[in-house]
């Protein structure tokens, strides 16, 4: 038997076959080692499926040997393999990374459950981009929402539970949103396949429905997207979360849905849709701008370390968002090449936080003053994965930014406006890594505050191993554009 | 050692430098041979490369390309050779100085100073031989990143404070101003390299006129008004940062960078064809004004050193907005000549507070009989940036006035004569008042008290380089005249 040809399965039922055993696993540390060997698999099986995709196109996968569009099809082209490099990677570095950290949060007693929760969300969130089937796509981004919820509500802090109830109703408001569209979709057309849907509905003649299930769609995933005014249940989730699983769900989890909306917009809905542009454009224009307006402003008022980085998260989803609205190969590019860099940003800032906090205990701004003399090399990594969300040439952050802002300037009148919105914006981001960078260099630690030394070597090595992945993401592009201008073309190429 | 060996040498030696200083922290004496060395290999390196400058040989090094033809690389022009030999030399005269001054003010943090201090002068010759805008961008924020603990030295509320907006307004107006400028010239010349006769001949003029003003403005390090605030705000560092950077490697890789871009991205012909650098002749020139103006009711020596650095540097924007070969030769060699001058009268300033601890022009009366020596050189520094023989400050306004004559920009001569007299008032005034002003009673020591030994042979060593300037000129003349004028 060929293993390549079922790699696309194994991208998905490796975590969620693996997941059901560790939770067995009674030996202290031993859910973590499966868990995290087992990310490792994961990330291993997509770093080979992106090499078969980059040398011999776009995979179908006939689950159970049904042929589509009658059984599930799994579908890997370039965004999916660049989407399961970004979720498999985070998961692996996030758990290689957080074993100190993780132990101290959730402890051994919880940590088979835990573990077996995060191979779930792995599971999930691979099925999302690998899956082809509109419906198949429901069920996996509940597996993955269910999990995520354990995820944050593993954290030793009572509010993680609020937190977590209110992600818990409004993703799930998100998903059955998103499951009305779809059925508005079959009743219409008949069909779940994605490719197959896309076809049929040229003979559809009456498209009101369509029209309805888009807005549907797209407000329901906006919402698992955390695109705003729609964030809220976001930076309370980020905060509260196990400092570890942060790191993993602020580089992943939201990027899925963002996966889905730009599939089923560019797609599905643009080629057929009279209007479907000035639509897309008209709603997201708006509201991407407001994101990373407003995300960064309160950004930089915000004292807890978290929760700014999850109000940054909030700007950088809006710079995505903004990409997609201008509906150009340079702006999706953009946006697709975003994703990946910063998911690279955001898990080294997390996991530099995951360390200041496993020694500090703390991720109040204030408790943390003057951290810089004691803990350098973790300081010395979040500044520079913070130069790289600010956009600083030579980081992966200024790649992305780039593109965003050519394909600004490319726009017309508008373009201008838009892109000096991302430059204000890029100047608040200055504002607050620099308050972060002034209270730990510049500040004295406060009185009685507790004695702090270097987190351990295994943290820092993969925070470091992160944060440098920024500086060769920033300078050696052929990976992640080669991947992200292919997928461009391939989405737009369907739609027009 | 082949040209590229060089710039990779010259580039990485203040690096180890700063390593160097790093370790040795513990052994002042060690640490500050550490610099020395340092900062003479680093001359010996770059002074190698100027003969083949000369020569008309352009030195190029790739280091590595990015996205869409964009790259990290170097190559070394007249102006890049000019700023980066200036930039190199003065690091050992400003290193001599620091000795003095540090130690006898006792400052806490040297080994911090030393290393930050290597660390600024590895990105001003980043920013000299950077051979894209991008690259220039990459050095020139790492220059204000790696000054910012140098201005905040003293580390009480009130220093923090004014480093902060030292900080803020080069970063803000980097990133909101020059780094739209620069994609915006990429999305029009799908380029960033320095071409002679510039990139970006088919844009039309109205737009050629904003780009230009996002650049003036966006180079904050140039100081034009109404950026130029951090620089005055900036004179709470140590004297020797407000000596080396404030009158050399910062604001000169600001004055450089528009001066370069003027030459090497806009080019003279598609400027003055468009007309699009008229009003920048005329912020440039109020500049030069206003800021001798202010530098005239400022009692503390290093604000009116701060102000006269601000009218200084608009003369050099206003060569390069003069857009003709002899006003962009004026403006490089004035990089060199009020570099020489600044930086002794900068040096001079700290040399008083060292011995008598005074900081305010009217308390400098009498003193001259005290420090003889430290008045002598703040009269030379001070002839020689008003612009008249035998010091180098004559040359470059020679130039630049002929270069107004040539553009038929009679608003510029002007200015350049009325701030001519301005200068006399407000910087001949401090020897003045030195020399032939009684003392106020009792408040002046009994025989001579100078500075430091170390502070006094820097000081001697710039203002002899004044004199330099003025007889030697020849070899800085042929250098600019090199650069592309047409």
């Amino acid at each position: 038997m060929n293993l390549d040809a079922h790699l696309p399965i194994l991208q998905i039922i490796v975590p969620l076959m693996t997941a059901p055993v560790v939770s067995l696993l009674r030996v202290p540390s031993l859910p973590w080692a499966a868990a995290t060997v087992t990310s490792g698999l994961a990330f291993a099986v997509a770093v080979t499926l992106t090499g078969q995709v980059l040398a011999g196109g776009p995979m179908s996968y006939a689950l159970g040997g049904w042929v589509p569009p009658y059984g599930i099809e799994l579908y890997v082209d370039h965004f999916s393999a660049l989407l399961l490099l970004i979720i498999t990677g985070a998961s692996t570095v996030a758990l290689a990374f957080g074993k100190a950290s993780l132990d101290q949060e959730v402890g051994h007693e919880r940590a088979p459950m835990f573990y077996a929760a995060w191979l779930l969300v792995v599971a999930g969130l691979c099925g999302i981009v690998a899956t082809g089937d509109a419906f198949n796509l429901f069920v996996f981004l509940e597996i993955s929402s269910l999990a995520t919820y354990v995820l944050i509500a593993s954290a030793p802090d009572r509010r993680a539970l609020m937190a977590t109830f209110r992600y818990l109703i409004l993703g799930t408001v998100g998903a059955t949103f998103y499951l009305i569209g779809v059925g508005l979709i079959y009743m219409m057309t008949g069909t779940l396949n994605l490719a197959d849907m896309t076809d049929r509905i040229a003979e559809v003649g009456e498209l009101r429905p369509v029209l309805v299930a888009a807005g549907f769609i797209t407000v329901g995933l906006a919402l698992k997207a955390a695109m705003f005014p729609l964030h809220a249940w976001m930076p309370n989730a980020y905060t509260f979360a196990p400092h570890a699983a942060t790191a993993f769900l602020a580089a992943c989890s939201t990027k899925a849905a963002i996966y889905v909306l730009i599939r089923f917009d560019l797609t599905v809905f643009l080629p057929h849709l009279s209007d479907h542009a000035e639509q897309v454009s008209g709603f997201f224009i708006p509201l991407a701008v407001l994101a990373f307006l407003i995300g960064s402003a309160v950004a930089v008022f915000e004292r807890n370390l978290k929760r700014m980085l999850g109000y940054s998260s909030v700007a950088q989803i809006g710079y995505i968002l903004l990409g997609l609205a201008l509906l150009s190969p340079l702006a999706l590019t953009g946006a697709i090449v975003h994703l990946f860099n910063h998911a690279l940003m955001k898990s080294a800032l997390f996991m530099a936080v995951a360390c200041l906090a496993f020694r500090a205990g703390s991720v109040q701004l204030p408790d943390l003053a003057g951290c810089g003399r004691a803990m350098p090399l973790t300081m010395g990594a979040f500044v520079l994965a913070g130069l790289s969300m600010i956009g600083v040439p030579l980081t992966a952050g200024f790649v992305s930014k780039w593109y965003l802002i050519l394909a600004c300037l490319e726009y017309g009148p508008l373009g201008y406006v838009l892109a000096g919105g991302i430059l204000v914006s890029s100047l608040l981001a200055v504002a607050y890594v620099w308050k972060v960078v002034e209270a730990a260099y510049f500040q004295p630690r406060p009185e009685g505050a507790r004695e702090l030394r270097e987190a351990p070597p295994a943290m820092l090595a993969v925070l470091w191993l992160v944060a440098l992945g920024n500086v060769w993401f920033g300078i050696d592009t052929d990976l992640t554009l080669g991947l992200a201008e292919q997928a461009a073309a391939t989405l737009l190429g369907d739609g027009s | 050692m082949s040209p590229e060996t060089t710039i990779v040498a010259a580039l990485v030696t203040p690096l180890i430098g700063a390593v160097g200083i790093a370790l040795t922290g513990r052994l002042p004496n060690l640490r500050e041979s550490v610099t020395l060395v340092t900062a003479g290999v680093l001359a010996v390196l770059v002074w190698s490369l100027v003969p083949q400058v000369m020569a008309g040989a352009r030195p190029e090094l790739l280091v590595t390309t990015m996205l869409g033809g964009l790259s990290i690389a170097f190559e070394i022009e007249p102006l890049g050779m000019l700023f980066g030999a200036l930039a190199a030399s003065l690091w050992i005269v400003n290193s001599i100085y620091s000795i003095g001054y540090m130690r006898g003010n006792d400052e806490k943090h040297q080994t911090r100073f030393y290393v930050c201090f290597a660390i600024a002068i590895f990105a001003a010759l980043g920013v000299a031989f950077a051979g894209n805008l991008l690259t220039l961008f990459v050095f020139y924020e790492v220059l204000t990143i790696s000054t910012y603990p140098l201005v905040s030295h003293k580390g009480d509320p009130a220093t923090v404070r004014s480093a902060r907006v030292y900080l803020g307004i080069l970063l803000s107006t980097s990133i909101g101003l020059l780094l739209p400028a620069m994609i915006w010239t990429y999305a029009e010349a799908g380029t960033l390299d320095f071409t002679a006769g510039g990139i970006l001949g088919d844009v039309a003029g109205p737009a050629l006129g904003v780009l230009l003003g996002l650049y003036a403005f966006g180079i904050g390090k140039a100081a034009l008004m109404p950026v130029h605030r951090w620089l005055p705000s900036a004179m709470v560092a140590p004297t020797p940062v407000s000596a080396l950077l404030h009158a050399v490697a910062v604001v000169k890789a600001g004055v450089f960078t528009v001066l370069k871009v003027v030459v090497y991205v806009f080019g003279l012909d598609t400027l003055t064809e468009a007309g699009a650098q008229q009003w920048l002749v005329w912020v440039s020139g109020g500049t030069v004004v206003l800021a001798s103006l202010i530098a005239m009711t400022k009692d503390n020596l290093k604000a009116r050193l701060a102000y006269s650095t601000v009218s200084q540097l608009s003369y050099i924007v206003l060569g390069a907005a003069l857009a003709t070969a002899s006003g962009v030769i004026g403006a490089a060699m004035h990089i060199a000549t009020h570099a020489a001058g600044k930086i002794t009268l900068f040096f001079c300033a700290g040399a008083i507070y060292t011995a008598l601890h005074r900081t305010e022009v009217s308390e400098l009366r009498g003193l001259g009989r005290t420090m003889p020596f430290t008045f002598a050189a703040f009269t030379v520094g001070a002839i020689s940036i008003i612009g008249l023989p035998p010091f180098g400050g004559a040359w470059s306004k020679w130039f630049l006035t002929l270069g107004a004559l040539e553009a038929g920009e009679l608003f510029a001569v002007a200015v350049l004569m009325v701030s001519s007299l301005l200068n006399i008032v407000y910087l001949l005034q401090i020897p003045l008042l030195a020399f032939f002003r009684a003392p106020a009673s009792g408040s002046v020591p009994e025989g001579v008290q100078e500075a430091p030994l170390p502070c006094l042979i820097a000081i001697g060593i710039t203002s002899l380089l004044c004199v330099v300037l003025f007889f030697g000129a020849d070899p800085l003349y042929e250098l600019t005249r090199l650069l592309p004028s047409s």
